[in-house]
């Protein structure tokens, strides 16, 4: 019996054994990686949280958490209201087209009822939190300019954010700050998290 | 008989045949052969061919310090600022241990950054060693990622915020965006989850991938021979023994120097730790003396200091199109440019010594601008440091990106035959 080598038929083989091995080692591998997700405690602490806005003066803000992220809740007179209207020429996403919002909220000043802008406290930059600067005009500290129409500045790369959370254009942050889905839970109460039920 | 009598003969012997029985089982005097007493290095060597040792000394002090303080901290949202405070107030040294740790850490980046530029002043990336630096490359980045996982363990609250900061910018790519910073946090923010798997990284893995790394950049050194400052291979004037005319042996001669070098580096890092442990808030900043707060960003959010130029160059590109990404983008890709030195570069000389005036003057200006980078990194982004920043990043890819042009074009001097004094 002469002892010659198969080269092709050891290559075939050596190739199909990588790949099985492969395949094997990805199979492996995705429990590993899909135990960095979060996991189910974690899912159930990011449950709806309700919160009582019956106390919330007009003009005043309310700060929450929710799955660690700042929920800001800020009832709006009608004198802010009507300050949200007449700058959407600074605007860079106006309309909130390439913002993310429910599709419920999308609209001018951004909520279910024009009187309460429920709103994610998070820059749409790198995750600050902005401040709450709704005295329209310049400020002390020189960061805002007369033309300041009131509304939130990030104090981390200075971006600018109207009443309803809408951003001025040329600042750090590319869309509206975020509003998470929320509903009224009768006129007392908001809650972070849930859907206003489909009215039939 | 014989044998019995030179069992009983004292010292030498005995160490002599411990000796062979250990060779004859593991290659101890060959490796000390092949990687100290026998590696030929060059004999020019100066005084920027000190950090790596120094570099490689930082990494055993980070570990042993590392190990001790894992004996006392707490990877838990509810108890990790409090054992940071716990170690530093009521574990006897604990203070100590703690300040050789997060100094150490700045320590390594100023060594490192030292070292990679010295690489850039002698050539010492170009062929063959561009394993060498490719290694090294890949070290800088486990490293920075190691300091990165880190710093958020004290759970202060600029750990907490520089860690949101930095995790947020995975969420710029498109469509994926969203669902990586969830997988990397493991819940929906910044929480005791990621707290507790950026420990089990900080502590087990990437030491491991350090250390595999580091050996993997002197295997690769040893193989070809260390590079000198005057850019060329000693290898190609041997002796009659075969050994380098040029070349001395690691031991006893760069070894006896190295411990010098470290000696003059312990006195100014002790410096550092007993007098100025803080560095007036570029070592540890003034926000994480407090505990995380996820609803309240410090004031000014800045990394640590070996960050900023990267983070400077960040927030100089401006967000279009909707998406912050490109920033992002600019950030990984002026990280990912120094893997391509090695090929950018088509200079015929290796060291600046034989180099014309405009990769000297390049080199300055691109070792002056990143440092201008880092400066603007830790100012808070306002005039003039956005358009420093923006000036700044510039001149960083211009460096990389216009180096094969004239890094070719420049006037070089002839390169000696030996190496020179």
């Amino acid at each position: 019996m002469t002892e010659t080598i198969d080269k092709g038929r050891r290559q075939l083989l050596t190739a199909a054994t990588t790949l099985t091995g492969a395949v094997g080692v990805a199979f492996a591998a995705v429990p590993f990686l899909a135990s960095w997700k979060p996991s189910a405690r974690a899912k159930a602490l990011g449950a709806p949280v309700e919160i009582d806005i019956s106390k919330l003066e007009p003009g005043a803000m309310l700060k929450i958490e929710w799955r660690g992220k700042p929920v800001l809740v800020v009832r709006r007179t009608t004198e802010m209201i009507g300050r949200i209207g007449a700058h959407d020429d600074l605007l860079a996403d106006p309309q909130s087209n390439a913002s993310r919002q429910p599709e419920y909220a999308r609209n001018p000043e951004r909520a279910i009822r024009p009187e309460y802008l429920v709103m994610l406290g998070v820059c749409t930059h790198l995750g600050c939190l902005p401040q709450n600067r709704f005295e329209p005009g310049a400020s002390a500290d020189g960061v805002l300019t007369a033309t300041w129409p009131g509304g939130f500045f990030c104090p981390c790369h200075g971006s600018k954010f109207d009443l309803a959370g809408r951003v001025f254009a040329g600042v750090p942050a590319p869309t509206n700050l975020e509003i998470p889905p929320y509903s009224f839970a009768g006129d007392t109460h908001v809650v972070i998290g849930l859907d206003p039920a489909k009215e039939a | 008989m014989a044998e019995t009598k030179a069992d009983a003969a004292p010292g030498e012997g005995r160490a002599a045949r411990l000796g062979a029985w250990i060779d004859a089982r593991f290659p101890a005097s060959s490796m000390w052969q092949e990687h100290m007493s026998g590696y030929m290095a060059p004999k020019n060597f100066n005084f920027w061919y000190y950090f790596g040792s120094i570099a490689l000394f930082v990494l055993a002090l980070q570990i042993v310090t590392g190990i001790f303080l894992t004996m006392s901290y707490k990877p838990s949202a509810t108890e990790a600022f409090g054992s940071v405070e716990y170690i530093m107030r009521d574990v006897e040294w604990g203070w100590l241990i703690r300040y050789l740790h997060s100094t150490g850490a700045s320590a390594f980046f100023i060594v490192i950054y030292l070292h990679m530029f010295r690489a850039l002043l002698y050539g010492s990336h170009r062929n063959p060693r561009e394993l060498v630096w490719i290694f090294g490359v890949l070290i800088y980045l486990a490293l920075m990622a190691e300091a990165f996982f880190g710093y958020l363990l004290p759970w202060g609250n600029m750990s907490y915020w520089g860690a949101q900061v930095i995790v947020s910018l995975f969420g710029t790519f498109p469509l994926i965006g969203d669902s990586l910073v969830e997988w990397i946090r493991g819940d929906y923010f910044i929480s005791d989850i990621t707290l507790n798997r950026f420990f089990a990284l900080h502590v087990v893995a990437l030491p491991l991938v350090l250390i595999f790394l580091v050996v993997a950049h002197l295997l690769a050194l040893h193989e070809v021979g260390s590079n000198n400052p005057d850019g060329i291979e000693i290898k190609k004037n041997k002796g009659p023994d075969g050994r380098p005319l040029d070349g001395v042996a690691m031991h006893p001669y760069y070894t006896v120097k190295d411990i010098y070098g470290l000696s003059v580096f312990l006195v100014l890092f002790a410096g550092a730790v007993f007098f100025a442990p803080e560095m007036g808030g570029l070592f540890l900043e003034a926000p994480n003396f407090e505990p995380a707060n996820p609803l309240l960003t410090p004031e000014h959010i800045a990394p640590v200091w070996y960050f900023t130029p990267y983070y400077a160059i960040l927030r100089a590109v401006p967000a279009f199109l909707n998406t912050q990404v490109w920033g992002v983008l600019a950030l990984f890709a002026a990280v990912l440019l120094l893997f391509f030195i090695p090929w950018l570069d088509r200079s015929p000389v290796r060291s600046i010594r034989y180099r014309g005036p405009i990769y000297k003057t390049a080199l300055m200006i691109f070792a002056a601008n990143f440092i201008m980078l880092g400066y603007c990194g830790l100012k808070p982004a306002v005039p003039p440091f956005t358009k420093m920043s923006v000036v700044g990043t510039i001149i960083y890819f211009a460096f990389f990106l216009l180096m094969p042009w004239y890094s070719r074009i420049d006037k070089v001097k002839p390169e000696p035959a030996r190496v020179t004094q």
